[in-house]
């Protein structure tokens, strides 16, 4: 693919908001995750919450989409002036020619739970003041809808959604929309909230640790569910003619066609998303400096992404995962992890698995737990969704 | 963006494959709606059928039909799943059940809760290890599916792409936030290259307001209300279009301020 540059990127997970507050936690590695309190539920789980979004306040024309998912999206657009660079792009190229591409998993389905609890006892309706805002809060398109009106874009629009892998497909498709002249520039992002569907849902599935998510370790029981959003603005040439502006150089997506909620035993179809990123961006498995795992705690996922990363890899290149920082942050997860990236690129280091003391010694590769300074060129990123869904990110400096 | 149509999937109320609606379509008889189908897509393992959800049976007849028609193996076929709701009857259980006393959400409803479950499905059945998308963009759902599949076929990875749109109406209460006219769904076998067996070349340009052309509506009064009250049925002109073999434009609305133009034009038949 045609490299497609970073004019701008921020964040804002349980960690802090905007980059700064990430690659202060990065070196110094704190972690955002805290046991699980989440509206008052004490949940045997740990978790990665943004504080203090309640009271974020979405300004009156944009108030019916007030919601805990688009409250973090307003918030994550608000750092590191990210929105004000949206500006400038939209001045340069115009509003229509500006597409909006954000991955979620959950969107604002926190609103439709809460009215559940509120539902009429007489007549099960939910609560009148609930029913016209659905389609702003717990529509999946609607954080997708916030973002476009509130950077005032008019370009083409969508939310895509598959789960863990929704925020890393974006970018894919945000590469296939400028090659195929739709927009000259992507306001491309991931949004999740937490809410009670996912805390008790992977609960249920006894997929979250009692304590912190350990990627890798040896002992590590499960996930812990976090909460971001994380927005990346592509655009075909570097800003400000900034040439070591990190850049979208590949992507692979694949199928694992096996299990709904287990992934592949060998780990195959993650190979095959990695074989395509390596094809989409022209490099081989010896120009990747760092494979940003996805890494997401739980037995299995780790498993089987060692399995796929060590039959390509001959355990020469560092892997690791930052679940420990965030926790996973479900279909913000792939956002989350390229601004990360970002910073990886920027600032030469690697983290190290956070929380993690011994590595799995069934693994064979070359799993970190320290972090090291040194300069990176490219990074492979993973990320592996429910329904078997895979999307592998080639970032780096062209 | 140039793609093909080489196999076609409809369901819907009074519409029960292609067949039947080509056949409406070419005016051989009258749209009775009364019977809405009731699908049991048979490319789903009988145990899988059983417990899958609603949507998940509607898309995955569509998508089997579609293949079927197209001859061609589903396994090379990138699938592109397209909903504005999506799997809104697990979202109801899982909120009724977070609601309760004892709050909890069963591991099965789970996994069955997320937008790309019916997709998911879908790739186990076929065997499919294309990349898969599933979108939902409101009732422009079907319009930014079209998107994904041209622009997917634009690029040099996938020769042929699965498109399916879907939606059905949630169970009370949630209905109220979505009131859906019926359930609906359809699906497209694309590709890059003209077969032996294509229908149609469509050509897709996006159009941003000051070259916007009226909507292409459906006479039919009833279809036409379908039309509006499902968002996977956006895609009826285009399926008259393709069923009567014309050579004319759809202009289909896309989100509050952009437009879709397809340009259709019938394939010979062949051999001719």
């Amino acid at each position: 693919m045609t490299p497609l540059y970073f004019g701008h990127a921020t964040l804002v997970t349980s960690v802090g908001r905007g980059k700064q507050a990430h690659l202060l936690a990065l070196q110094e590695r704190q972690s955002g995750l805290r046991p699980c309190d989440f509206e008052g539920r004490r949940l045997p789980t740990y978790m990665g919450m943004v504080e203090g979004l309640e009271e974020v306040s979405l300004k009156p024309s944009l108030s019916h989409f007030t919601c805990r998912n688009n409250q973090l999206a307003l918030l994550g657009l608000q750092q590191d002036g990210f929105e004000d660079q949206v500006l400038e792009a939209r001045r340069q190229y115009g509003a229509h020619r500006i597409g909006v591409l954000i991955g979620t998993s959950t969107a604002g389905i926190l609103e439709t739970e809460h009215a559940y609890q509120q539902r009429d006892p007489v007549t099960g309706r939910l609560p009148a003041s609930f029913v016209p805002r659905g389609q702003y809060t717990q529509d999946a398109f609607s954080v997708a809808h916030f973002v476009r009106q509130y950077l005032q874009l008019t370009g083409p629009a969508v939310v895509i959604s598959t789960a863990c892998s929704s925020s890393a497909k974006v970018f894919a498709t945000a590469s296939r929309y400028i090659e195929a002249g739709l927009c000259e520039a992507v306001v491309v992002g991931g949004v999740d909230s937490l809410c009670l569907t996912t805390l008790y849902g992977f609960s249920a599935l006894q997929l979250t640790a009692p304590g912190p998510c350990r990627p890798c370790d040896a002992n590590r029981e499960g996930l812990t569910i976090g909460e971001a959003a994380a927005f990346v603005l592509l655009e075909k040439a570097p800003r400000n003619g900034n040439c070591q502006a990190t850049a979208l150089l590949g992507y692979g997506e694949s199928s694992d066609a096996y299990h709904m909620s287990h992934p592949h035993p060998t780990g195959q179809g993650a190979l095959l998303s990695m074989q395509a990123s390596l094809a989409s961006s022209n490099l081989s498995t010896s120009d990747i400096d760092f494979i940003h795992m996805h890494g997401t705690a739980t037995v299995a996922n780790d498993q089987t992404e060692d399995l796929a990363i060590a039959s390509m890899f001959q355990a020469q290149t560092p892997c690791s995962s930052t679940k420990g920082w965030t926790g996973h942050t479900l279909g913000a997860a792939g956002a989350v992890a390229v601004v990360l990236g970002d910073l990886c690129l920027q600032h030469g280091f690697l983290p190290g698995c956070l929380n993690t003391s011994k590595v799995d010694p069934t693994f064979s590769s070359q799993i970190l737990l320290e972090n090291q300074e040194r300069p990176i060129r490219h990074i492979m990123s993973n990320f592996f969704g429910f329904g078997g869904n895979n999307c592998t990110l080639i970032l780096g400096k062209p | 963006m140039k793609i093909f149509v080489h196999g076609v999937g409809v369901l819907g109320p009074g519409l029960e494959n292609w067949e039947t609606c080509k056949s409406l379509f070419k005016d051989q008889h009258p749209y009775d709606n009364s019977v809405t189908p009731d699908p049991m897509p048979s490319i789903l393992p009988a145990n899988e059928r059983r417990r899958s959800s609603e949507i998940v049976r509607w898309s995955l007849e569509v998508a089997q039909e579609a293949v079927h028609n197209s001859q061609l193996s589903p396994k090379d076929m990138a699938p592109v799943f397209a909903s504005s709701g999506g799997e809104v009857g697990i979202l109801h259980k899982i909120c009724q059940s977070l609601a309760s006393p004892v709050p909890m959400v069963s591991p099965t409803l789970f996994h069955q809760s997320v937008h790309n479950a019916a997709a998911g499905y879908w790739s186990i059945a076929s065997g499919s290890q294309r990349p898969s998308t599933s979108l939902a963009c409101y009732d422009s759902s079907f319009g930014g599916g079209l998107i994904e599949a041209a622009t997917l076929l634009a690029g040099d990875q996938e020769a042929f792409v699965l498109f399916a749109a879907y939606d059905t109406p949630a169970p009370f209460p949630l209905n109220e936030t979505r009131p859906l006219v019926a359930p609906f769904a359809l699906a497209f076998v694309l590709g890059k290259q003209a077969l032996p067996m294509s229908l149609s070349m469509l050509d897709i340009t996006l159009l941003s307001e000051p070259m916007a052309k009226a909507t292409t509506t459906m006479t039919h009064p009833s279809l036409e209300s379908l039309r509006l009250g499902n968002p996977a049925a956006r895609g009826l002109p285009l399926l008259h279009t393709i069923a009567k073999s014309l050579t004319s434009s759809v202009y289909l609305d896309f989100l509050d301020n952009l437009q879709l133009r397809i340009d259709h034009q019938p394939c010979r038949p062949y051999p001719d």
